[in-house]
């Protein structure tokens, strides 16, 4: 259920040696052939179809082809992600097209500042969490 | 020090005082805690194997929280994860989970992950009275697309970038030269360059997930990658852990999901949320037909959710007898659904149905689109799955830790730290920990924070240990390095290079093992039955298997990574076998039947099955452990 890659969409992230697909993929499978400055899946059979690469591409420059072994012909989901919201295209084969948008986040991206008002670790020795300062904690 | 090259990689060494192997949501969870109790004293390094923004279980998205208690009772959390597995699981350290992880949940809507709410409470946060929309009693629905990122965010922040190696494959676990049973630190290497890290450390945490493609996938092909569970959880976690003497307890349970055929779209928001039914090729609701069949695995079959490895032994059934293909009928849920809707509705019902598997599996979506399936019009096929060993969803196999010192629970069941393991310092989280399922993605982040938490207190305890290896450095990097001196070796002996009789591709060796764990351990090409002598087989074949993964070869950095991954199977399946073989009773049909032993066996059997490999001799011990309940059980009104 591979990527594949627009060949002339990708632009190999400029020059880098690591380009955003192949920094994301889950799977190490994306890999930036240096000579054409083009990425492409090295090992499609291994593709989960999670799509993180999708979503990463600065150019969308990737899509998913389902896995020809098993789903007929024509189809595709195409992402299109924010900082705050993604939108999907579903392509039926027989060319209808479905479109939703979804929230994915409350927050600014970098936002997170994961001690602030929070409370300073406390006992080491009691089975408290440090968040949870002065909680009665169930017992059995 | 000269940089490395593929043929002579530079061995870099590395000391700290905590080492994170994983980057998922159990790590995150380890990071986030471990972080605020060591303040800058006590160094903490995570090594991810792929980037943290996308690693792990919950890479792709989650389009639901399925641990969040809320107003029920840790208690009951406890009653519904026992039942699910049929019985013998450790209430304490599912309470432990049950009473911590709400405020775990919390912080990822403090951090920017969106939470359904229901309409009257619209935009209150929980922690401040907001209700969720529930898909079931645990359950809480989520926009998940970005969980992860916003779980890495928090966690990336807290321990600090420059304490984070990204693309760093943990491959093995270093005892300490002079204290017995104890960890002393890890060693891997880059997949982007060419090094090994040694790492030296006070405490180990490892959190690499489950095991997936352990067995000979029902994909064929290009479809081979979309497995259920994430393609790259290997089984490093519990190989790892076992080769260094821990001792692993109830390998022998796996966990067969019942899902959406080939594209394995989950079912629970249509089973839950949308009151789907699931039915026979003739409309028959299976599991209500087959209801005498599950009372031969009493008291289990009456507990208040029939557990899910009932539920597929009655599918499973359906289907030996012929009577397929089983069908959620998805047209019928929504058409009653949509009865009293408006048209805007129902528009939103429809997206909301869809989005289930975009937040998760998108590869379902593409499944249906490729086919032309409009889930108000068309019903689909469901299929039990190739099995998975993992503890964190409904499954518990794992590592045997030491669990909670307040909860009354048997001295044996805490002998340290709260999830250490056998193994002095080492400790898990999540998939890592076996007896006590359904954490889920929440658990496993608050299973982290007890681990992380209780790291920090070890190195506290054990300040002025100095770690040292049996083995130099240099042998142990070119243990790791086997499979590319292979390579070197062998590769222009033939005139091409994939086909050589002195090495074997870490490709060709993972299909070897998928097939010998499907013909013989219970796959599903047997319909997930097997017995003794099919099983002492498997161990024969599997040995060899074993033998031959000296001879993997690895062409290129890429390689390596699968080469020491499927090692890492080889291990985690030969527990699988082991443990199976041991435990002469079938206690989980559904997932897999000793037909040699097809009763449920609650006089001789109701105990944890463990077992140890000896660092040493390399040796397997098997043994049983006592099981005991701490909260009392409660099936079909009646206690047990």
């Amino acid at each position: 259920m591979p990527t594949f890659v627009h060949a002339e969409k990708c632009d190999g992230c400029k020059g880098g040696q690591v380009a955003v697909c192949m920094y994301i993929c889950p799977n190490d499978l994306m890999k930036l052939d240096t000579g054409r400055m083009k990425a492409f899946n090295q090992e499609p059979e291994q593709c989960w179809e999670c799509q993180c690469c999708v979503k990463a591409c600065p150019q969308q420059a990737i899509e998913v082809r389902s896995f020809q072994d098993w789903v007929p012909m024509g189809g595709a989901v195409i992402p299109l992600r924010t900082d705050n919201s993604i939108m999907w295209t579903i392509k039926f084969r027989d060319s209808e097209v479905k479109r939703f948008k979804f929230p994915n986040r409350t927050t600014p991206v970098g936002s997170i500042d994961p001690y602030a008002d929070k409370p300073p670790a406390g006992e080491i020795n009691s089975p408290l969490l440090f968040t949870e300062a002065n909680v009665a904690l169930p017992t059995i | 020090m000269s940089e490395g090259t593929f043929g002579n990689p530079q061995i870099v060494e590395y000391e700290t005082d905590i080492l994170i192997v994983g980057g998922g949501m159990a790590a995150c969870g380890a990071a986030f805690e471990a972080k605020r109790w060591a303040g800058d004293d006590v160094k903490i390094t995570l090594v991810d194997k792929a980037a943290m923004d996308r690693s792990g279980a919950v890479a792709q998205g989650l389009s639901a929280i399925n641990t969040y208690l809320g107003e029920n009772a840790a208690e009951d959390y406890v009653r519904m994860v026992s039942a699910d597995l049929m019985g013998i699981t450790r209430d304490d350290l599912v309470f432990d989970v049950g009473r911590h992880v709400d405020g775990t949940v919390h912080l990822f809507e403090e951090w920017g992950l969106p939470i359904w709410k229901t309409k009257e409470t619209e935009g209150v946060p929980l922690k401040n009275g907001g209700k969720p929309v529930r898909s079931g009693r645990w359950q809480i629905m989520i926009n998940g697309e970005s969980y992860k990122t916003i779980v890495a965010e928090a966690a990336k922040k807290a321990l600090g970038i420059e304490n984070i190696l990204e693309r760093v494959f943990v491959v093995k676990l270093l005892l300490d030269a002079k204290e017995p049973n104890r960890i002393a630190g890890a060693v891997g290497f880059s997949v982007r360059e060419n090094k090994i890290y040694v790492f030296r450390a006070n405490a180990v945490i490892i959190a690499g997930g489950g095991a997936v493609n352990i067995f000979r996938p029902r994909a064929t092909g290009e479809g081979m990658g979309r497995t259920w569970y994430p393609v790259w959880n290997a089984g490093s976690t519990y190989a790892m852990a076992a080769e260094v003497g821990a001792e692993l307890t109830m390998m022998e349970n796996r966990f067969v999901p019942t899902r959406f055929k080939d594209g394995y779209g989950p079912v629970g928001a249509w089973f839950l949320l949308f009151k789907s039914k699931a039915v026979n090729g003739f409309g028959e609701d299976y599991v209500k037909k087959q209801a005498h069949m599950l009372a031969e695995f009493a008291p289990y079959d009456k507990a208040a959710v029939v557990p899910t490895c009932l539920r597929n032994h009655a599918m499973l059934h359906e289907m030996k007898e012929g009577r397929g293909p089983i069908l959620m009928d998805t047209p019928s849920a929504m058409k009653a659904l949509g009865a009293n809707m408006t048209p805007k509705e129902v528009k939103h019902l429809e997206a909301e149905a869809w989005e289930d598997f975009l937040d998760m599996c998108i590869g379902q979506a593409g499944v249906w689109a490729g086919m032309n399936i409009r889930p108000e019009e068309t019903a689909s096929e469901l299929m039990p799955t190739e099995p998975y060993l993992l503890g964190s969803h409904s499954g518990c196999c794992g590592i045997w830790v030491s669990g909670p010192e307040d909860l009354n629970s048997p001295a044996e069941w805490r002998w340290g730290y709260n999830r250490m393991t056998t193994v002095k310092g080492l400790f898990t989280a999540g998939d890592g920990v076996g007896a006590s399922g359904h954490k889920f993605s929440s658990g496993s982040h608050t299973e982290g924070r007890i681990a992380g938490k209780n790291m920090v207190r070890f190195v506290r305890d054990h300040k002025g240990f100095e770690p040292s290896f049996k083995e130099d450095v240099k042998a142990i990097a070119e243990e790791i390095y086997l499979p590319v001196r292979n390579y070197f070796e062998h590769k222009d002996k033939t005139t091409a290079e994939d086909v050589n009789p002195y090495y074997i591709l870490p490709r060709m060796l993972q299909m070897r093992l998928q097939k010998i764990m499907d013909e013989y351990v219970a796959g599903t090409s047997t319909y997930f039955q097997t017995n003794g002598k099919l099983l002492q087989m498997g161990l024969h074949y599997l040995t060899m298997v074993k033998e031959d993964s000296r001879k993997m070869r690895a062409k290129d950095l890429h390689e390596l990574l699968r080469a020491w991954e499927n090692y890492h199977r080889i291990i985690t399946a030969e527990a699988h076998l082991r443990h199976i073989l041991f435990r002469e009773e079938t206690r989980y049909p559904g997932f897999f039947y000793r037909s040699d032993f097809p009763k449920l066996d609650e006089t001789n059997w109701k105990c944890f099955v463990n077992s140890r490999i000896d660092p040493e001799t390399k040796e397997w011990t098997m043994m049983k452990k006592k099981h005991v309940d701490l909260v009392e059980k409660h099936y079909g009104g009646g206690s047990h």
